[in-house]
């Protein structure tokens, strides 16, 4: 690779293509950890996803992806769901994002927000983008907004240096996958299953065909996956072929039962954490 | 680009509608684009959906000359164009069999819908009987409270009705319940939206199978009356009676058009359903339009005692004649529609829905205003009665206090 060639590719890691770059140097793949800003409370938020950066022994997520409530979310499953509408009936704000993602930069992580492009829409793309990048965050992940309908926010990262993940799926065609791709920033979000989020018992066996094609539409761009994993040997299993692994509504679920037996004990938060991260170094590569 | 040419290949009207869906369904949307514009240029597939239209449905539905309900309108000459007639009582009927047709031949053997009303998910679930298609419909659990009849109708077709206890359980909650099973089955599965509403192509696909409306007007009045209407009158919740009774007038700019949202208790208040005039641009259910929004993008929840009209979005043509100002938005109130319910049903002997009786109401306002400007000018004007009362006599009975009692008993020796 030629030097103009790496700076490219460089441009296209971004800041959170980076991370994944290291981790994959370091033969593993990364954790990402999702959590919702806003539950149980604004401040417990932070404190979760401080404890999901740590899990017990400082081995834990690499990426914090921060999810912003809303009130009509169409990806998120009954768990997630659940956290995000107690979190909207308890004030959280689009504003709260901020903290949080220097909050996760302060633990030693990378930021990434996931949000619903209204929320976006409503704040004003640039200066949502401004704000985000003056807080630390690394970037946005899309769910509901394809590269399609992007342009604004296309001009939006590039003018602060912003991440863009966008997600493919296995309904996709090879074309859209490539276009895909080629509008990332970072990495490419890959759903392993069609559906929403949630816990399940096996890992599809639709994640290693996507990745396959993403790594053929582009081998240079990292792949996460998300939708499913919920346990250590599931995230030993994804990290045999994907650059990231996500997880989401296990982690929530450590959430909803604390919250719901009036405790903030963040233990076993973080003991699914350790789980977790432990399963991202054991694979067999 | 004439404005009846919207939307643009991408689905944009102007700065509204486009996708903003997950990915997941990216592809199905392209399929039922693809599908949709082949349909429209297959002779087999138009002659099927006349064929249906006419000996399912009942097409073409009457134009009526509402002469006593007239009076009350300072004169204006007041005609019903009455889709309460079609078969299952309203205008879904006609997107239904539109759609159910593309279901086949998309090879898709699963439909789902939302319902606000139910009215869309009876339509659904008797053209998922007529094809035999498995059926399943999400409805809050709010509506499915005020419109027990059309669940049990649903039941009684062999849909499956799921209660959607999430969020304000209404029509937007439902809808967020059908995107998720439809991510999920999308292979399967045709989602059946029933509004002019949602990503794109489905606010073009609705109203195309909803234009029979304006088409079968225009044709009338023309022919009966040797002119065009001053005025077509439809209410709006998404907006898919009122964009198939607006499009063949579109191009028409002597014909006013009056859209008539749901003004709940006032949109001063917080309390009503009117997108546009109490709302701001935002995106919602895949399209960019007019949302009830707060100030962080959270969509608030509407109130109107039209269930079908409950909904805090708007379909995003509607926005565009909004914006561009060739057609007129106002809100009516809970209370001027059920007094025009009442006005229709005595002086003409039409119950109309809830939700078309705001289209009533506010084409009586129009009526007194355009006749007191101009006392001698007897404009003609056209309102949608979109579908039947039936369904709303529960909340009729409620509202009035009627108790469902005779008034009087005789017979019986005192």
């Amino acid at each position: 690779m030629n030097t103009a060639e790496s700076n490219a590719l460089d441009d296209r890691l971004g800041i959170s293509g980076q991370t994944l770059k290291a981790t994959k140097g370091a033969g593993r793949a990364a954790l990402v950890g999702y959590l919702p800003v806003g539950y149980p409370s604004v401040a417990g938020s932070l404190a979760a996803m401080r404890a999901v950066v740590e899990g017990t022994d400082g081995l834990g997520a690499d990426m914090v992806e921060i999810g912003m409530p809303y009130s009509d979310p169409m990806m998120d499953g009954l768990v997630i769901q659940h956290a995000t509408t107690k979190a909207l009936e308890r004030g959280v704000h689009t504003r709260d994002l901020f903290t949080a993602a220097e909050t996760v930069a302060d633990a030693g992580a990378i930021p990434m927000v996931m949000i619903y492009w209204n929320l976006v829409h409503r704040y004003g793309v640039e200066a949502f983008a401004r704000d985000l990048a003056a807080a630390g965050g690394a970037g946005l992940i899309t769910p509901d907004l394809t590269p399609d309908e992007a342009q604004e926010w296309m001009a939006a990262s590039d003018l602060y240096g912003l991440d863009r993940v966008f997600l493919i799926a296995p309904s996709s065609s090879d074309e859209r996958i490539a276009t895909t791709m080629a509008a990332c920033r970072g990495w490419v979000y890959a759903t392993s299953v069609m559906g929403v989020t949630g816990v399940r018992a096996q890992t599809s066996s639709a994640a290693p065909v996507i990745v396959r094609r993403a790594r053929q539409a582009d081998p240079n761009l990292p792949v996460g996956v998300g939708l499913g994993v919920s346990n250590g040997d599931q995230a030993a299993e994804v990290a045999a072929y994907a650059d990231a692994v996500i997880v989401g509504s296990a982690l929530v679920k450590c959430l909803i039962a604390a919250d719901d037996a009036g405790s903030d004990d963040l233990r076993p938060l973080r003991e699914k954490v350790a789980d977790l991260a432990s399963g991202v170094r054991r694979q067999a590569r | 680009m004439k404005l009846s040419d919207y939307p643009d290949p991408r689905g944009h009207f102007d700065a509204f509608g486009g996708r903003f869906v997950p990915e997941a369904l990216m592809p199905a949307l392209q399929e039922l684009n693809v599908a949709f514009q082949q349909a429209q240029n297959d002779p087999a597939f138009l002659a099927e959906l006349h064929d249906l239209q006419v000996n399912y449905a009942g097409r073409p539905s009457p134009l009526t000359e509402a002469t006593r309900f007239s009076e009350y309108c300072g004169g204006a000459q007041m005609l019903l164009k009455r889709e309460d007639l079609n078969h299952t009582g309203s205008h879904k009927i006609n997107n239904v069999l539109g759609q159910g047709l593309l279901t086949r031949r998309m090879g898709k053997q699963r439909v789902i819908a939302e319902t606000g009303a139910g009215q869309h998910g009876v339509a659904t679930a008797t053209i998922a009987a007529l094809f035999g298609f498995e059926c399943r419909i999400y409805m809050g659990e709010v509506d499915t409270e005020r419109q027990a009849l059309n669940v049990a109708r649903m039941q009684l077709l062999g849909a499956e009705v799921v209660s959607v206890a999430a969020g304000s359980r209404t029509l937007k909650d439902a809808m967020n319940e059908a995107m998720r099973d439809w991510v999920t089955n999308v292979d399967t599965t045709h989602y059946l939206i029933g509004s002019a509403s949602g990503p794109h192509p489905f606010p073009k696909l609705v109203r195309e199978f909803q234009r029979i409306i304006s088409t079968e007007t225009r044709a009338t009045v023309l022919e009966r009356y040797g002119r065009l209407p001053d005025a077509v009158c439809a209410c709006v919740g998404g907006g898919s009676n009122a964009i198939g009774i607006f499009a063949d007038f579109i191009d028409s700019p002597e014909v006013g058009l009056y859209g008539f949202e749901a003004g709940g208790e006032g949109v001063e208040t917080d309390r009503h359903a009117a997108s546009i005039n109490g709302g701001s641009v935002g995106v919602l259910h895949g399209t960019r339009t007019y949302v009830l929004q707060d100030e962080d993008g959270q969509t608030t929840d509407s109130h109107s005692i039209s269930a079908g009209l409950d909904y805090p979005g708007v379909g995003p043509q509607h926005a565009q004649l909004a914006k561009t100002g060739r057609a007129h938005y106002e809100p009516v109130t809970d209370a001027e529609a059920m007094d025009a319910f009442r006005l229709l049903c005595r002086t003409e002997g039409i119950m109309p829905a809830i939700e078309s009786a705001h289209a009533v109401a506010g084409a009586r306002r129009l009526a007194l205003r355009l006749t007191a400007a101009d006392p001698a000018s007897k404009p003609m004007i056209v309102i949608n009665i979109s579908g039947r009362g039936d369904k709303d006599v529960d909340t009729a009975m409620a509202y009035f206090g009627i108790r469902g009692k005779a008034d009087h008993s005789m017979g019986e020796l005192k």
